[in-house]
C-alpha cells in the first residue's frame, strides 16, 4: 500500500496542542496527524501524557491551547460523525462482576450514540450489530453476562461494542491489561486484521513497548512532548527509547509480520 | 378476599401502591448498578422536609415533597460534580440534614403528630383522590422517560467514561436520572414511608440480580417482585393491622432471602 501521507484523508489532527492540569504542563506543543488506514501505537512512560492525549482525542477534555480535529472537524462540532469513533477503554474497572448485562445488550449499546433518543433499532442497526459480533468472534457468548467472561473475552466484547457503531477510527487504551499472554497474541492478530482487512484506522495506547512495536505500523513516542513520530520500523532505534525510558530497556525489534 | 375493595381508601392505596411498585425497582436498577443505592434513602429523607412544610402550611404534601426532592436532587448532583465533598459522604450529609430540618420544622408547628409518623412508615389510609391523580401522572412521566432514555441510561450504567466518549451528554442524563429518582421517591412516601422507600427501590432489584438475567429481564423480574411485595404487603397490613410500609418491605426481604437460596452456587 503506497500512498502519499500528505494526500491521505486525515482522521486526527493535533496542531500545537498544550494541556495543563492547573499549572502543571502535561502535554507541550504536540502536533501530529493520523491518516486513514494508519495503525498507530502511542507509547511512552507512565505520566508521559498518554491518557491525556487519548482523552483529548475523544473530546473528554479540551486542550489548554492548540487545535484538535477529528475527521476534519473540531470534536465539539462533530455530530453524527462522533459515533464513528470507536473506543475501547483500558479495562472495565467500574464493572461489577454482578452487572446484569448480556453480551448482546452491551454490544447493542455501542450503536446507541449515533442514533436519536426515540430511535428503535432498524434492520441496518441490527445488521451492524450482527456483523460486529461476528467479526469479534463473540457469537457463542452473546447470551452470557459480561461479568461471567474472562479478561480476553471481555476485551473482544468491548471491541464488538465499538465495531457496532461502524467506526472509521478505533481507539484503544492499554487494551490487554488483565488479559493472559495467549489471548493477547490472538488479540493483536485480530487488531491487525481489522486494520488491513477491514481498513479500520487504529490508534492504540500502551506502555508495553515490546508488543506495540511489533504490531503497529506507525509509532508516536510521547513524553510530555512528541519525542518522535513516524513509521514503526524506522523508529525502533535505541536513541529514542533511551530518551523515553532511560537506558534500562533491552529492546529487540523482531522482523515485522505485517505487510 | 376482595371484599376489602368496598372501601375507597383501600382502592386508592392499591392504585398508588401498584404504580409505586412498578416505578421503584425500574429506577432502582439504575441506582444499584451505579452504586447509588443510598440516593433513594437520601431523597426520601429530604422529601420529609417537604412533608413538614405541608404540615405547617396546609399545602398538599405530595406536591411539597415532590418539589423539595427535585430541587435538592439537582443540588446534590451539582455538588457531586464539583468533587469538593468526598464520595458518598454527600449523601450522608443530605440524609441526616433532611431529617433534621424536617424535625425542626415540625416542632416549630404542632410538634410530632400521628400525621408525621404516617409519612415516616407509610399508611394506606392517607392517600387522597387528588394524590392518586398526581401519582398516576408522575408515574406515566417516569415510565415515559425510562422508555425514551433506556438505551442512554443503560450505556451510562455500564460505563460512564465510555458513554461520554461515545458523545452522550452524561451530565444531563445523570441529572435526569436523579430527578426521576426524586419524583418516584416522593410519590412512594405515602404508601411505604420515607424510612422504607429506599428498600422498595433496592431490595426487589437486588433479588432479581441474583438470577443472572439480562438487564431488561432483571428489570422485569424486579418489578414482578416489587408488585408481589406491595400487593401482599397491603393485604397483610389491612387484615392483621400492621404498619403498611414495614409489612411491604418485610415481604420484599423474604423474597430476597428466597432468591439467594434459589441461586446458591
Amino acid at each position: 500500500m503506497v500512498k502519499s501521507r500528505d494526500k491521505a484523508e486525515k482522521m486526527i489532527e493535533f496542531k500545537n496542542v498544550d494541556f495543563c492540569y492547573g499549572d502543571v504542563p502535561v502535554l507541550e506543543n504536540v502536533s501530529f496527524d493520523v491518516n486513514a488506514g494508519d495503525y498507530l501505537g502511542v507509547i511512552g512512560p507512565n505520566g508521559g501524557g498518554k491518557t491525556t492525549l487519548l482523552n483529548l482525542m475523544l473530546g473528554l477534555i479540551k486542550p489548554s491551547s492548540g487545535e484538535i480535529k477529528v475527521f476534519g472537524e473540531r470534536i465539539a462540532e462533530l455530530k453524527k460523525e462522533r459515533a464513528k469513533i470507536g473506543y475501547v477503554p483500558q479495562r472495565l474497572s467500574q464493572l461489577d462482576a454482578n452487572f446484569p448485562g448480556t453480551v448482546d445488550e452491551i454490544v447493542g449499546s455501542g450503536r446507541t450514540a449515533g442514533n436519536g433518543l426515540f430511535h428503535v433499532f432498524s434492520k441496518i442497526d441490527k445488521a451492524a450489530i450482527e456483523r460486529a459480533i461476528e467479526i469479534a468472534g463473540v457469537n457463542d457468548l452473546r447470551k452470557k453476562l459480561i461479568g461471567d467472561l474472562s479478561g480476553g473475552q471481555r476485551q473482544r466484547v468491548m471491541i464488538a461494542r465499538a465495531l457496532a457503531g461502524d467506526p472509521k477510527l478505533l481507539i484503544l487504551d492499554e487494551p490487554t491489561t488483565g488479559v493472559d499472554i495467549n489471548a493477547q497474541e490472538q488479540f493483536y492478530h485480530f487488531l491487525g486484521e481489522l486494520n488491513h482487512k477491514h481498513h479500520l484506522t487504529i490508534v492504540f495506547v500502551s506502555h508495553d513497548i515490546d508488543i506495540i512495536a511489533n504490531e503497529v505500523h506507525q509509532m508516536l513516542l510521547l513524553n510530555k512532548r512528541v519525542v518522535s513520530y513516524g513509521e514503526a520500523k524506522d523508529l525502533i532505534n535505541k536513541r529514542y527509547l533511551d530518551e523515553l525510558y532511560g537506558n534500562k530497556i533491552d529492546f529487540t525489534f523482531h522482523p515485522h509480520h505485517h505487510h | 378476599m376482595f371484599s376489602i375493595f368496598h372501601y375507597d381508601f383501600i382502592v386508592r392505596a392499591f392504585a398508588a401502591g401498584i404504580i409505586t411498585a412498578v416505578i421503584a425497582p425500574a429506577i432502582g436498577l439504575f441506582l444499584v448498578v451505579r452504586r447509588y443505592s443510598l440516593m433513594a434513602d437520601t431523597l426520601a429523607h429530604v422529601s420529609l422536609v417537604g412533608v413538614a412544610i405541608a404540615l405547617l402550611t396546609g399545602m398538599d404534601p405530595v406536591i411539597t415533597s415532590l418539589a423539595t426532592a427535585v430541587v435538592v436532587s439537582v443540588a446534590i448532583e451539582r455538588l457531586r460534580e464539583t468533587k469538593k465533598i468526598f464520595g458518598e459522604s454527600i449523601l450522608a450529609l443530605f440524609l441526616s440534614g433532611g431529617l433534621a430540618v424536617a424535625v425542626v420544622l415540625v416542632s416549630m408547628g404542632h410538634g410530632f403528630s400521628v400525621n408525621l409518623v404516617s409519612y415516616l412508615f407509610g399508611s394506606i389510609t392517607t392517600v387522597s383522590v387528588p394524590d392518586i391523580y398526581i401519582i398516576a401522572a408522575a408515574g406515566v412521566f417516569i415510565l415515559a422517560c425510562l422508555a425514551v432514555f433506556y438505551k442512554q441510561f443503560f450505556c451510562i450504567a455500564f460505563n460512564e467514561e465510555l458513554a461520554a466518549a461515545n458523545g452522550l451528554n452524561v451530565k444531563l442524563l445523570n441529572t435526569l436520572l436523579i430527578v426521576l429518582t426524586a419524583v418516584s421517591v416522593s410519590l412512594s412516601i405515602r404508601i411505604v414511608g420515607a424510612l422504607l422507600i429506599g428498600a422498595l427501590m433496592i431490595i426487589p432489584t437486588v433479588s432479581a440480580i441474583q438470577f443472572k438475567l439480562s438487564f431488561k429481564k432483571t428489570m422485569a423480574l424486579g418489578i414482578g417482585f416489587s408488585l408481589f411485595s406491595v400487593i401482599s404487603g397491603l393485604y397483610a397490613s389491612y387484615y392483621f393491622n400492621l404498619a403498611t410500609g414495614g409489612t411491604i418491605v418485610v415481604v420484599a426481604l423474604i423474597v430476597f432471602c428466597l432468591s439467594l437460596l434459589a441461586n446458591r452456587d
